[in-house]
């Protein structure tokens, strides 16, 4: 059994109330911080415990607070990014539905080390019955004293509020939610100037992850050294890994990122194998955004080493043989599924969610979708492949918002490792109907045609 | 000729757009009181939600009246509205099936699902049946990818769905609405 930080109290009976979570240690880090801490001795914490945002691109947390501008006499405000709507990851929900009050401790901490007097979480709308869930959390621990005015005689006062989204995955970028939270389309800022600065209302602001924000709990009950020394190198901690597509066991795990993918994959603590007695054809180990990997490239890296849990070793060999811990959605796919069909879903998702500001973004993303559903319908030309290629190639990076790099690597990773499967589809426009090509380069993926 | 213009619109505007009920408007005062001073703009969203409740979908009426509320223009309402998938701007079937067909969903059978409602229902995906009971609706991931295939419906998720757990939702759908009527 790994160590578990966050959710190790997830299967005692009723920790979703305030008395049973308090009972079993909860509001320790508030009591510690605010009676024995300064805001930037909390800051200093969280920078020695390593943490990385557990939002996706993985920027240490620490240094990203150290960041907020400080301005005399204007509000700061730390904003809790709930949307958590990038396909295969559901670990937030999680942690939001089963500890609520592990959340709203985050939250008192960090929003005492941020200065910030009203905290927001922004959830997904369609988590509809969760803000249930943390408005009473919020009420049982504003009736228990840990929120509202001069907490525990500090001085510092809170509110935290919960704030549901309508239905835009783009609302997960941070400038957009913060547009969104304003009451606006989810339309990304530009930046600079970056939310520290200039977030919501104009106010410095800080956006964090959940997982993210939750983790500081651990870190001050046990301190940023301690918490520093579980995981590897500069994958610090815990990290939470919510696993679907053809498992034995889907689900939300905690790992401590020193385990290999093969044992995630293959031992029963985990993801117990893949389903039905079938062979791993590909994995996305990180969320929808992040390249997909064949089954030999998942498991060792080109080197031949073996690939491990944690943002280092994921993303070894960069994106010619590596991919991304992103959120840490894990998405598997056996010897049965179709690449091409798998990449078609996630084209059409990003040309659903495009916001339209940038026309490479607006424009590629829907001709990237139209081509694959033609290839995968069996009407697709050889041509057709290499003018993805260059679609994806023209998106990434000229766009606002990453949302265009989200949209791109998908595609690129799928071609690149799978261009074979791509090209038996254009050769095979019948049979590609009615069967799929199967594991084809588990051993052996071919080597890039036109990267250059 | 004036007079039956007036009072088509006065019904018109009555049939689609019913102001809050007190409670409501306690609420919308509530959430203005979550942001600072003149930002009460930041409301609209949650707002629109609470609108939605009403009919199942937001009527030009209903974001004109919003935008009342909010002491906006209506078309920082409009604009709004129309970004935001969870917002229907045309009426819906009392039980909306919303299943999710992305990837990991679609890896586990949502294709499936997806056809055999319709065949159930007799209806394709966007159309409501002709009871104005069901609306299937196909939507992306829902964040309950390890659970797939799944549905939204209303307020919960439906998940680990199959052909005879959707024949008991279909049922169950019925019997809630004939104990309702
Ligand atoms: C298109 C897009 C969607 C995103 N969605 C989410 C999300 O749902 N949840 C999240 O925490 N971060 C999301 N992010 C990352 C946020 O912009 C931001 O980096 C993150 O909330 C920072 O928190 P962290 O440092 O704690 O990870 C998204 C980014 C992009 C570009
Ligand atoms: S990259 Fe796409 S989602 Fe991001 S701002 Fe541009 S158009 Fe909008
Ligand atoms: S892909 Fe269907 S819920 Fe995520």
């Amino acid at each position: 059994m790994g160590v578990k930080l966050l959710l190790e109290k997830a299967h005692v009976e009723g920790i979703r109330s305030y008395e049973v979570y308090r009972r079993e240690g909860g509001y320790r880090a508030v009591e510690k911080a605010l009676k024995t801490m300064s805001p930037d001795a909390v800051t200093e914490e969280v920078k020695k415990s390593g943490l990385r945002g557990r939002g996706g691109a993985g920027f240490p947390s620490g240094m990203k607070w150290s960041f907020l501008a400080k301005p005399e006499g204007v509000p700061r405000h730390l904003v809790c990014n709930a949307d958590e709507s990038e396909p295969g990851t559901f670990k937030d929900r999680y942690l939001m539905e089963f500890l609520p009050h592990l959340l709203i401790e985050g939250l008192i901490v960090s929003s005492f080390a941020l200065g910030s007097n009203a905290t927001y979480i922004y959830i997904r709308g369609e988590y509809a019955w969760i803000p249930d869930i943390l408005e009473q959390a919020i009420a049982e621990a504003k009736a228990n004293g840990w929120l509202g005015k001069n907490i525990l005689g500090s001085g510092f006062d809170c509110e935290i509020y919960v704030q549901r989204g309508a239905g835009a995955y783009i609302c997960g970028e941070e400038t957009a939610l913060i547009e969104s939270l304003e009451g606006k389309r989810g339309n990304p800022r530009i930046k600079p100037p970056f939310p520290a600065v200039k977030g919501v209302w104009d106010r410095p602001t800080v956006v964090n992850n959940v997982e993210t924000l939750a983790a500081v709990v651990p870190i001050i009950n046990m301190g940023g050294e301690e918490y520093a020394k579980i995981g590897v190198g500069r994958s610090t901690g815990t990290k939470l890994i919510s696993a679907c597509g053809n498992i034995n066991k889907p689900g939300v795990y905690e790992i401590d990122m020193t385990i290999s993918v093969e044992e995630f994959i293959y031992s029963d603590e985990y993801c117990g194998g893949i389903k039905n007695g079938k062979r791993l054809k590909a994995c996305i180990p990180g969320g929808s955004s992040v390249p997909i990997l064949p089954a030999n490239l998942l498991l060792k890296t080109a080197k031949g080493e073996t690939r491990y849990m944690n943002y280092e070793s994921l993303s070894d060999g960069g994106f010619a043989t590596g991919s991304m811990m992103g959120s840490g959605g894990f998405i598997v796919l056996d010897e049965d599924q179709c690449v091409v069909k798998n990449t078609y879903t996630l084209a059409r998702f990003y040309r659903h969610e495009s916001c339209g500001q940038c026309s490479p973004c607006r424009e590629g993303t829907g001709w990237m979708e139209k081509i694959l559903k033609n290839i995968d319908m069996g009407k697709g030309k050889m041509s057709d492949i290499d003018l993805l290629w260059d679609i994806q190639r023209k998106i990434e990076g000229n766009t606002i918002c990453p949302l265009g790099d989200a949209a791109a690597w998908p595609v690129a990773a799928a071609i690149r490792h799978f261009r074979d499967e791509f090209e038996w589809h254009v050769k095979n426009p019948q049979e590609c109907l009615t069967r799929n090509y199967g594991l084809a380069n588990y051993a052996d993926p071919l080597e890039v045609k036109s990267e250059m | 000729m004036e007079g039956l213009f007036l009072s088509l619109f006065t019904f018109h505007f009555s049939l689609f757009m019913v102001p809050f009920s007190e409670e409501k408007l306690a609420k919308v005062q509530e959430i203005i009181a979550r942001y600072p001073e003149g930002k009460q703009k930041s409301a609209l969203l949650p707002v629109l939600h609470l609108a939605q409740e009403v009919h199942g979908w937001l009527s030009a009426e209903t974001m004109d009246y919003v935008a009342s509320l909010l002491q906006l223009e209506p078309i920082e309402v409009y604009e709004v509205a129309t970004f935001y998938s969870m917002y229907n701007l045309k009426p819906v079937g009392k039980y909306m099936f919303e299943v999710c067909q992305t990837g990991p969903c679609m890896i586990n059978g949502s294709d499936d699902i997806v056809d055999y409602i319709k065949q159930r229902l007799g209806i394709g995906v966007g159309e409501t049946t002709p009871d104005g009971l069901f609306t299937l609706k196909t939507v992306e991931c829902l964040g309950a990818c390890g659970y797939a295939p799944m549905m939204q419906l209303g307020k919960h998720y439906k998940e680990h769905l199959t052909r005879e757990k959707v024949d008991q939702i279909i049922e169950e759908c019925r019997k809630q609405a004939g104990q309702l009527n």
